[in-house]
């Protein structure tokens, strides 16, 4: 599993208020959360954000509430990936949990740059800055939890399987 | 092998005998819950995977509390959602409004919540079960679905670490004051996939509403459950509620602890968070004319009865200063009655103060109580993020009851003996 995108870079300790502000949690609407994700940071970037982009940022992202509503309106928006120094909790589990890929990188959090472009070697958990010509390195994810993101999160995956089991029988 | 109270807990739920830190373990959940907000994904997840029936229909609770009672029709739509999963399931446990509350207070006000408890909710701050001895976290909707379809859950074992707190407490100086100097001094990650674990000799005087308080903010430093020791004040709380039986644990004298953080709490005074975060926790003496908006007084964090009996001990005889709105909302329907019965909201309107039906409301800028551009508020409520109750350019200054009442009829930030 390979990535590109451009970078889309915030700080430390982005929290589940900034990704989707509680006033849009009157819908579970992938859609119409990602219109408003990361709005109060900057109201224009769920329109500029091409998709496949990469949000990168500094440590404890996702903190704050348990709202899975916050990995959805981020894959809504059209982003590939969340790379950052590291992540909160609950939402480290949201993610995988909603199907958006996420990776552990302080070398990534602390050198990519704005607009930088990236690529991302899931498997081996490697990325690679395009226009600093540099390389980090992540944890890699394993082949089964990519397969649960290629599901579209954990319940998908189980159907998925329990599908396959069926057929096994 | 000696263990901590938390990892005697997951081992006990686990099958096992020991667990050790960052072990992958599957628990037996005792109790799961979800609210207006979380439970439609999750009963959307449930769906998905294909589960007819709930594990148990008497160790689920849905509680609509977040936008009720319901402030518009896309929130009343999201309400009904859990009220019909509540019926199709015959769910013991749905709380409508008026019979309800504030899900972290009601639960174990219910006795539904218990010592020794594996207990998570869809809800980050579930953690304030801790305050009873149990292990209680919070979740996204999908684990809530994944508990409720198989009443199990994996997790990985959290390092703990030990708050020791000594000393006396000054007046005026609670639990809601413990949790944010605590994390004033380890920052909001500074417990990130962490146990904290509080004790102590004032932990060991310090009333179950204060333990709660505690508790509550655990995720606040980033934390996976904060959990205290049950004992006599345990046991007094629990007694006439319990619902189900329940296990007692404590942590071994010998259980290793990743960090023992040792503080003497005697000289401090009450505590605020600055905006935009936690962390920024400055003591109120420090603080000089910061002029407020709103006052919230209320939430998860601080809405039980002792802490409306804190605020009207301030208020009564007094009004809330001109240029203030003042908002007191008890955290569920059996603490507005024993406050109507004190006379504390006869305390609370005669101050003009505005008495709202329980509710999470205002804490996360959902209703009763928005922010506008440039407005300032002191809540006793558990975050402070940019546009937490409102505009983006609104600011939040967190504090426990007492600083909220005082600051409420002077008009700006105060110690209570200042007023």
């Amino acid at each position: 599993m390979k990535i590109k995108g451009k970078a889309w870079k915030f700080g430390d300790d982005v929290d589940t208020d900034a990704i989707i502000p509680a006033r849009y949690l009157v819908t579970t609407d992938p859609q119409v959360l990602a219109a408003h994700c990361m709005e109060d940071a900057d109201p224009e970037f769920a329109r500029k954000v091409s998709r496949g982009d990469i949000l990168v940022a500094g440590k404890n992202f996702g903190c704050g509430s348990s709202r899975e509503h916050a990995p959805i309106a981020i894959k809504g928006a059209g982003l590939s990936c969340v790379i950052a120094h590291s992540f909160a909790r609950i939402f480290y589990r949201n993610a995988f949990n909603t199907g958006l890929l996420i990776l552990e990188s302080p070398e990534a959090a602390a050198s990519v740059q704005a607009g930088d472009e990236l690529e991302v070697e899931v498997d081996s958990g490697t990325i690679v800055n395009v226009t600093r010509r540099q390389t980090y390195r992540a944890q890699p994810v394993p082949p089964f939890m990519q397969d649960l993101l290629q599901a579209g999160g954990l319940m998908p995956y189980v159907r998925q399987q329990a599908k396959t089991g069926e057929k096994r029988s | 092998m000696a263990m901590t109270i938390s990892e005697k807990i997951l081992a006990a739920h686990a099958g096992k005998t020991e667990v050790h830190p960052d072990e992958l373990i599957e628990a037996k959940v005792d109790f799961a819950l979800g609210n207006d907000i979380t439970a439609p994904l999750a009963i959307e997840a449930f769906r998905q995977s294909g589960a007819e029936k709930v594990f148990d229909r008497d160790r689920i609770a849905l509680v609509p509390d977040h936008f009720v009672p319901n402030k518009d029709i896309a929130s009343a739509m999201q309400a009904k959602i859990l009220r019909d999963f509540a019926r199709e399931q015959g769910l013991t446990y749905y709380f409508e409004v008026g019979r309800a509350g504030i899900e972290h207070a009601l639960l174990p006000e219910q006795g539904l919540v218990l010592p020794g408890d594996v207990v998570i909710g869809a809800d980050s701050h579930t953690c304030t079960y801790g305050a009873l001895g149990a292990f209680a976290t919070g979740v996204g909707s999908t684990d809530l679905a994944a508990a409720m379809v198989t009443g199990k859950i994996w997790f990985r074992v959290p390092h703990s670490l030990k708050f020791v707190f000594r000393g006396k407490r000054r007046r005026w100086f609670g639990g809601k004051d413990l949790i944010l100097y605590t994390i004033g001094k380890i920052g909001v990650d500074g417990a990130r996939y962490r146990a904290m674990e509080f004790a102590g000799e004032v932990i060991e005087e310090l009333p179950m509403s204060d333990r709660f308080s505690m508790c509550n903010m655990a995720i606040e430093a980033g934390a996976k459950v904060g959990i205290v020791a049950p004992d006599s004040i345990t046991e007094a709380y629990i007694t006439g509620r319990a619902k189900r039986g329940y296990q007692v644990f404590q942590s071994d004298p010998d259980a290793f602890y990743e960090t023992v953080y040792d503080w003497d709490v005697s000289e401090l005074e009450p505590m605020v968070a600055l905006p935009h975060s936690p962390e920024k926790v400055l003591p109120v003496t420090e603080l000089s004319e910061i002029a407020i908006d709103q006052v919230v007084i209320g939430s998860c964090t601080n809405g039980r009865l002792e802490d409306l009996r804190q605020a009207a001990e301030i208020l009564k005889g007094r009004k809330v200063a001109r240029d203030v709105r003042c908002i007191i909302i008890p955290a569920t329907q059996e603490i507005y009655r024993q406050a109507l019965a004190e006379g504390l909201i006869e305390t609370f309107v005669a101050a003009e103060a505005a008495v709202s039906t329980p509710t999470c409301g205002p804490c996360l800028g959902g209703h009763m109580g928005i922010l506008a551009a440039g407005e300032r508020a002191v809540a006793t409520t558990n975050r402070n993020f940019p546009g937490r109750m409102g505009h983006i350019d609104s600011e939040v200054y967190l504090s426990n009851p007492p600083v909220a009442a005082a600051s409420a009829v002077a008009g700006r930030i105060v110690h209570p003996d200042e007023v």
